[in-house]
């Protein structure tokens, strides 16, 4: 191999590369909070008695899990605009993103729900609270709890593909190396620095959650 | 608002081939990586659950290396790199090998956490009569650890389908890049792209069901009394 | 004395299977009755019942006059609100076998959740009345420690108090010390002797033999979802009258 190293030109654009992975955690954060949201009311819908919330939230979840993002992000980005639907390239990203987001947090949350003991509900109702209060009270702060390994797993997951934006030229972090990489051809420097970046970050969300999950360990 | 329906069904009809092609090659690339991916993943997972330190360490690096690292990212990583390093790939060769890394990954850990969520007792059985730890992997533990591992696995194989989309980004023409060729033409990308999802749920439709009747075929294959 | 709970004609069933099959019962203000039998005889579906934790088909459960869980409307039966079922529940506390304290919530919050969002006390108001009642169970030095953090007996003590807390009209024991080590037993029972000592009016579904005679006013023992034989104490165990509770006692010892 007669590779000469120079990570000058990946230096040079740092502070590109930083504002790209900066980009890309904030559209995360974005899709991951509107996601959960509609996630929990999913999960909701997927464990409760109603059997026609309970279709919808199953039909949506194996839809979406059985969809690439790309082709979601495209068809948003792409195709909508013919119905008249025109979002910007961020926006579309965060859609897609948040869309597909909900699916895998409905799982996850369905999955704390199912791991509630029946009998701390029962033991709400014993004194006297109403179904909305033991919701709130009780099952949630303890559903969450149960979901927390499994949330902190989707959240690296979902940061991750916000890689996929720069299929529609959103400036994130991969867009930047793509772009250092055909401006400079330092392909190695280039690539080596933009996984770095990523498994580093991956790592401290990890070490974050974790560190938040152990706090909150029953 | 106008769907172009009848316009859209001549377009199908006239990209059918293309559009077969490109299939064809989401499914080849997808089965390809699968296939090298679980083997490399197993043997991975092996190293993760039973290898002394020396070996277990580099294996635990592989797999936090890669699960960290975005799978475009693997997929450009892979086809750039691989000229400098002196291996130029084609791009499906380039792409094969970044999701047959990328799915290694994902299988050895579920093939780990299978593996030690045995019984101790089931090796340690194994070793009192005599069975060599091969023979004890091919005889009493994978048999075991796959009934585990087999819901799992079959949706990490569903996710290799998806990622697959990946590779139209270094023009591998699959089902994807096959879409956005039709979709320069005709301009329909609504519809190309609605076209282009329900193939690809299709694909995943199918694997599940595959999945769903392994899982029932292995139950029934000496499945231990108690839950492990 | 005035009849507190009143059961007239209860019938259950989980789809065909019919699990109390015609229960008449009445508990007086200051009684402490214990409901014995094997199971499957339908002693736990029937203080349930009494608690709305489970739903009845037929008859009428009268708490303090009224009838809980259902009304008449256009001559049919339906279902209370579960508004109206939350503010019925309140008047009955129930200790369960298996504790069910909130997991993520201190001794202490535990009981003030209810405190708080039933009753509408002030935060200062429940923690004086909380603290007062982990005192009265020797829970209080545990007060900020979590369920996980206690013993079995140490929980079902801080559940006693979270029960009566909510100052109930009657107290509901649904096997409470089924669940516990043997050496954690004794607690739990001089806890509830403490209760029944107060003249709290009292509902026990117990395999403690020793502690029914004990404590109880009248003992009732099911069978087949039917009432086979009920009367005080002394008699019951005495001189049992039929040949099923003379079984019964003999199997379990007595």
């Amino acid at each position: 191999m007669n590779y000469t190293f120079n990570f000058t030109p990946v230096w040079q654009n740092w502070p590109l590369l930083l504002e790209g992975l900066a980009l890309g955690l904030g559209l995360a954060v974005l899709s991951i909070a509107i996601g959960s949201i509609a996630g929990l009311v999913l999960a909701f819908c997927a464990t409760g008695k109603h059997p026609a919330l309970r279709a919808l939230a199953f039909g949506y979840v194996s839809i979406v899990r059985n969809l690439p993002i790309l082709v979601i992000v495209l068809f948003i980005f792409f195709g909508l605009p013919q119905l008249g639907l025109a979002f910007d390239k961020s926006t579309s990203f965060v859609l897609a993103l948040s869309l597909y987001a909900a699916a895998y947090m409905t799982e996850v949350f369905r999955a704390g729900l199912l791991g509630v003991p029946p009998g701390i509900s029962e033991a709400g109702q014993a004194i006297g609270l109403t179904p909305l209060s033991i919701k709130y009270y009780v099952v949630l702060p303890v559903m969450l709890r149960n979901a927390m390994p499994a949330f902190a797993n989707n959240f690296v997951s979902l940061f991750k593909d916000t890689s996929l934006a720069a299929a529609i030229a959103v400036p994130e972090l991969t867009f930047y190396a793509q772009k250092i990489n055909s401006e400079s051809f330092r392909v190695l420097e280039v690539w080596s620095v933009t996984a770095a970046l990523y498994i580093a970050t991956c790592y401290l969300i990890s070490l974050l959650l974790r560190g938040l999950e152990s706090r909150l360990r029953l | 608002m106008d769907l172009e329906l009848s316009y859209f069904l001549s377009e199908i009809v006239a990209n059918r081939g293309m559009l077969l092609q490109g299939a064809w090659t989401t499914v080849s690339v997808s089965a390809l990586a699968i296939a090298s991916g679980t083997l490399l993943g197993m043997l991975i997972g092996l190293a993760l659950a039973y290898a002394s330190a020396p070996l277990r360490w580099p294996a635990r690096l592989y797999v936090d290396l890669i699960r960290g690292t975005p799978v475009l990212v693997l997929v450009l990583a892979t086809y750039y790199m691989s000229t400098p390093l002196g291996l130029p790939l084609t791009p499906f060769q380039a792409g094969a090998v970044a999701l047959c890394l990328f799915c290694a990954s994902h299988v050895a850990e579920i093939w780990r956490g299978a593996l030690q969520a045995l019984p101790i007792g089931q090796l340690e059985a194994g070793r009192a009569i005599g069975l060599t730890f091969p023979r004890i992997c091919l005889y009493v533990l994978f048999p075991q650890a796959m009934r585990l591992a087999m819901p799992t696995w079959v949706t990490a194989a569903a996710e290799m389908v998806k990622a697959s989309t990946l590779l139209s980004v270094i023009g591998v023409a699959e089902l994807l890049l096959t879409s956005q060729q039709i979709i320069s033409n005709n301009f329909l990308n609504l519809q190309f792209y609605f076209l282009a999802g329900a193939i690809y749920f299709a694909i995943n439709f199918c694997i599940d069901m595959l999945g769903k009747y392994l899982s029932r075929h292995l139950e029934g294959a000496g499945k231990p009394r108690s839950p492990v | 004395m005035t009849v507190l709970i009143d059961i007239q004609d209860l019938h259950k069933s989980y789809d065909t299977l019919e699990v109390l099959k015609g229960v008449n019962l009445s508990v007086k203000v200051g009684e402490v009755v214990s409901i014995i039998g094997s199971s499957g005889s339908g002693k736990t579906t029937l203080l349930r019942c009494i608690n709305l934790l489970e739903a009845f088909q037929g008859g009428r459960i009268l708490v303090d006059g009224q009838p809980i869980g259902y009304r008449e409307r256009d001559g049919k039966r339906v279902r209370d609100s579960e508004r109206r079922i939350a503010k019925q529940r309140a008047m009955t506390g129930m200790v369960f076998q298996q504790f069910n304290l909130f997991p993520h919530l201190s001794a202490l919050d535990n009981i003030t959740l209810g405190l708080t969002k039933v009753r509408g006390l002030s935060r200062a108001e429940a923690v004086e009345q909380a603290e007062g009642w982990l005192e009265r169970v020797g829970m209080l030095a545990h007060r900020h420690h979590r369920p996980s953090q206690l013993s079995g007996g140490q929980q079902q003590r801080v559940a006693i108090a979270r029960a009566v807390a909510m100052k109930p009209k009657v107290m509901l024991f649904d096997e409470a010390t089924s669940a516990l080590d043997p050496e954690r037993v004794a607690e739990v029972l001089d806890t509830i002797r403490g209760l029944a000592q107060d003249g709290m009016t009292m509902v026990l579904v117990t395999h403690e033999m020793r502690f029914a005679r004990e404590v109880s006013d009248q003992v009732v023992f099911m069978n087949a979802g039917r009432i086979e034989e009920q009367g005080p104490p002394q008699r019951l165990f005495g001189s049992p009258a039929s040949p099923r509770l003379r079984d019964f006692l003999a199997r379990s010892g007595i």
